[in-house]
């Protein structure tokens, strides 16, 4: 067999289309502008600029929290605390105000600072004591949510002041289309978060430790501090997204960001990065957010019941993974859930 | 004679501490022990504990989280993990009233409508399994990917179909859950039982062997010629069985049905089999380890009730219980290491 003979899997011509269609940011933006185009015929009210940047607030404390997670799932991780965070966090924000009597400015740095170190709680577990991520953050997510049941007693938080609801409730410089505050917040967030991942050694060596922990580990790589960056990280922005929370919806109660986890683990999935690590993009993170709230939203426009939308975030996340892998055929097909940890 | 004695009971004794030791050595052990502290030291503070219907409470309330368990351990044992089995049960239990609902209509014979309300959500669970284990066996798709899309999709499905409807006035005899059979609970019953024959079936059959061989490393024991994509798709169908007893269990507990899906159940389903001491890294644990477990989350429950301390703590001590066995775990492998 010479090179002149096209056989198929070879590095010719057919192959580098196929690896360029084979991207999932590319899969994902092709759904994703068939599904807009496709749920604007049903309703009128959808592809709207209004509608998209309401959209872009309801998606907020989810992007915020999807965002470190993709970090997280590169490096061959997952954190199913983060949800758990937010309610802590929502709790804890209302406790230190409205209990201990500190100034509301005060309060939010406490209960950010709380998310922060709930991160590094989960981080210190994974990289010191060398427990499997999965199952610390299962830990957690009924460690840090019990905390926020048992502190709050079913008791909720209301009557902040007005100034409180800038954040979640209002558009920056006001008029009818401009962007939501936390939308804003939420960009800047991608811009940082997706810079230091694309540009930095930091984000690189993130990739490494996903494909391979113990050679990055071997070649040098501070492996168990920059996981400890993340998982800390990942605790903050949770923290984040649970003060964004509170001040849209006015209150605080220990419920709150429950199954914000499996959001938003399907949103970086569906976004093309890998569950076994070591690949994924932040522009593929975002794709998938604005494909799922813009299904969910246009099938609610379009008439379907209340959560019944999450039908298609599931089918969705199913179709475009085995798209992927069917089309990019991994080579170690039966690799586990998770690749060594220990 | 005389002489023997003493270096006989000296030798006994001996190997009772190392039957002791070998017990505590294991998960089940130390979990079996930790049921006994809890039985005696809330009893002691609280004899109401102790009484007869509260006794039986406390083994049937998470029966059916332990009979769920039994199937997760299965597949986590295989080095996977399902978090579609909350929303599952949700559409089981549903289906189950509707099939009770319907055929009761129909005016059928009471015990056919009852059997096949009992019936037919086992073989939906095996559906269920059927469908996450070809996406996982043959098309090779994470499983935690796998069963995130269809929670998605039967959670989803369930709101558009029943939208939280409740269901009332099911057939007389129904409720399966809320009989005794010799004095005990009849979800009791089949927990043991369900437990007991998993247990051998795993020990002892070629499959259930190769359950924990393709959990320790699929790789080698594809290379052994085990059939792994088959041992996959079995374990996940008959996981579905589980779920589906578990759900029927589940649905005939009380006098209505609400058709919802439980938020977080399959977190507590998870929580028992990794207390239960089986890896999340595949290839180690029992499904006595995890319904002995699942026994010891009510335990905790109803302990904290006894001794008077809100419940609203429950959730934030599981998780305390989650972060402690498996540190013990963790510290008992390097012992065993260093031995």
């Amino acid at each position: 067999m010479t090179a002149a003979t096209p056989v198929p899997g070879s590095a010719t011509e057919p192959r580098r289309l196929q690896r360029i269609l084979a991207r999932q940011e590319t899969i994902l933006f092709i759904i994703l502008v068939a599904g807009v185009l496709l749920l604007s015929l049903q309703s009128d009210k959808f592809l709207t600029v209004d509608n998209l940047l309401n959209q872009g607030r309801l998606a907020a404390e989810i992007a915020l929290i999807a965002l470190p997670m993709t970090l997280i799932i590169i490096t061959g991780g997952i954190d199913l605390s983060v949800g758990s965070i937010v309610g802590l966090v929502a709790i804890m924000l209302g406790v230190a105000w409205y209990n201990w009597g500190l100034p509301l400015e005060l309060a939010i740095v406490v209960a950010l600072l709380i998310g922060t170190a709930c991160g590094l709680f989960n981080g210190l577990f994974i990289t010191r004591v060398g427990l499997p991520p999965l199952i610390t953050t299962l830990a957690t997510l009924a460690l840090f949510r019990g905390l926020a049941e048992g502190i709050a007693q079913a008791r909720s938080v209301r009557g902040y002041p007005e100034w409180f609801f800038i954040l979640g409730q209002k558009n920056f410089l006001g008029g009818l289309t401009s962007i939501p505050n936390q939308l804003l917040l939420v960009i800047l967030a991608i811009v940082a978060i997706g810079a230091v991942l694309a540009w930095t050694p930091f984000g690189r060596s993130l990739y490494a430790i996903g494909n391979n922990e113990t050679g990055a580990r071997f070649s040098g790589l501070a492996v168990d501090r920059n996981k400890l960056i993340i998982y800390t990280l990942s605790g903050f922005m949770s923290g984040l997204a649970g003060w964004v929370y509170v001040s849209r919806v006015s209150t605080t109660r220990s419920d709150m960001g429950t199954g914000f986890e499996l959001t938003a683990i399907t949103a970086v999935v569906v976004g093309g990065t890998s569950i076994f690590g070591g690949s994924g993009t932040i522009l593929g993170t975002v794709l998938g957010l604005a494909l799922i709230q813009l299904m969910k939203n246009g099938l609610a426009l379009s008439g379907a019941k209340g959560d019944s939308t999450t039908i298609v975030v599931g089918v969705v996340l199913i179709g475009a993974v085995l798209l992927n892998t069917l089309i990019q055929n991994p080579p170690e097909r039966l690799k586990r859930l998770l690749p060594g940890q220990t | 004679v005389t002489a023997v004695t003493p270096a006989r009971a000296a030798s006994q004794g001996r190997s009772l501490l190392a039957t002791a030791r070998r017990l505590l050595g294991t998960q089940e052990g130390l979990l079996l022990i930790l049921l006994v502290v809890l039985f005696i030291g809330v009893g002691l503070a609280n004899n109401q504990f102790l009484a007869l219907n509260n006794v039986k409470d406390l083994f049937n309330v998470n029966a059916y989280i332990a009979v769920a368990a039994i199937g997760m351990s299965m597949i986590i044992i295989t080095g996977n993990i399902d978090i579609s089995v909350g929303a599952a049960i949700g559409v089981l239990v549903t289906l189950s009233g509707y099939v009770a609902l319907g055929l009761d209509d129909m005016d059928l014979p009471l015990p056919l409508v009852n059997v096949a309300a009992w019936v037919v959500p086992i073989f939906g669970g095996m559906l269920i399994g059927a469908i996450n284990g070809f996406f996982v066996a043959y098309l090779h798709i994470p499983a935690i990917v796998v069963t995130l899309g269809t929670y998605s999709i039967l959670r989803g499905g369930l709101i558009l179909v029943a939208g939280g409807n409740t269901l009332y006035d099911l057939p007389a005899g129904y409720s399966f859950a809320m009989q005794d059979s010799l004095g005990i609970p009849n979800p009791v019953w089949i927990m043991i039982v369900l437990t007991i024959l998993a247990f051998l079936w795993m020990r002892f059959s070629r499959t259930g062997r190769s359950q924990y061989a393709v959990g320790g490393n699929a790789e080698a024991a594809r290379l052994s010629g085990l059939d792994t994509r088959r041992i996959l798709m079995t374990t996940f169908i008959l996981a579905g069985a589980f779920t589906g007893i578990a759900s029927v269990m589940y649905a005939t507990q009380f006098k209505t049905i609400q058709a919802v899906v439980t938020p977080g159940l399959e977190l507590q389903v998870i929580t028992a089999s990794v207390v239960g001491g089986v890896s999340i890294l595949g290839g180690v644990g029992t499904v006595i380890g995890s319904t002995l477990a699942a026994i010891l989350i009510r335990f905790i429950g109803a302990g904290l009730v006894f001794l008077s301390i809100s419940p609203f703590w429950v959730k934030a001590i599981l998780g305390l219980l989650i972060l402690v066995t498996v540190l013990a775990d963790v510290v008992r492998r390097r012992r065993q290491e260093r031995q």
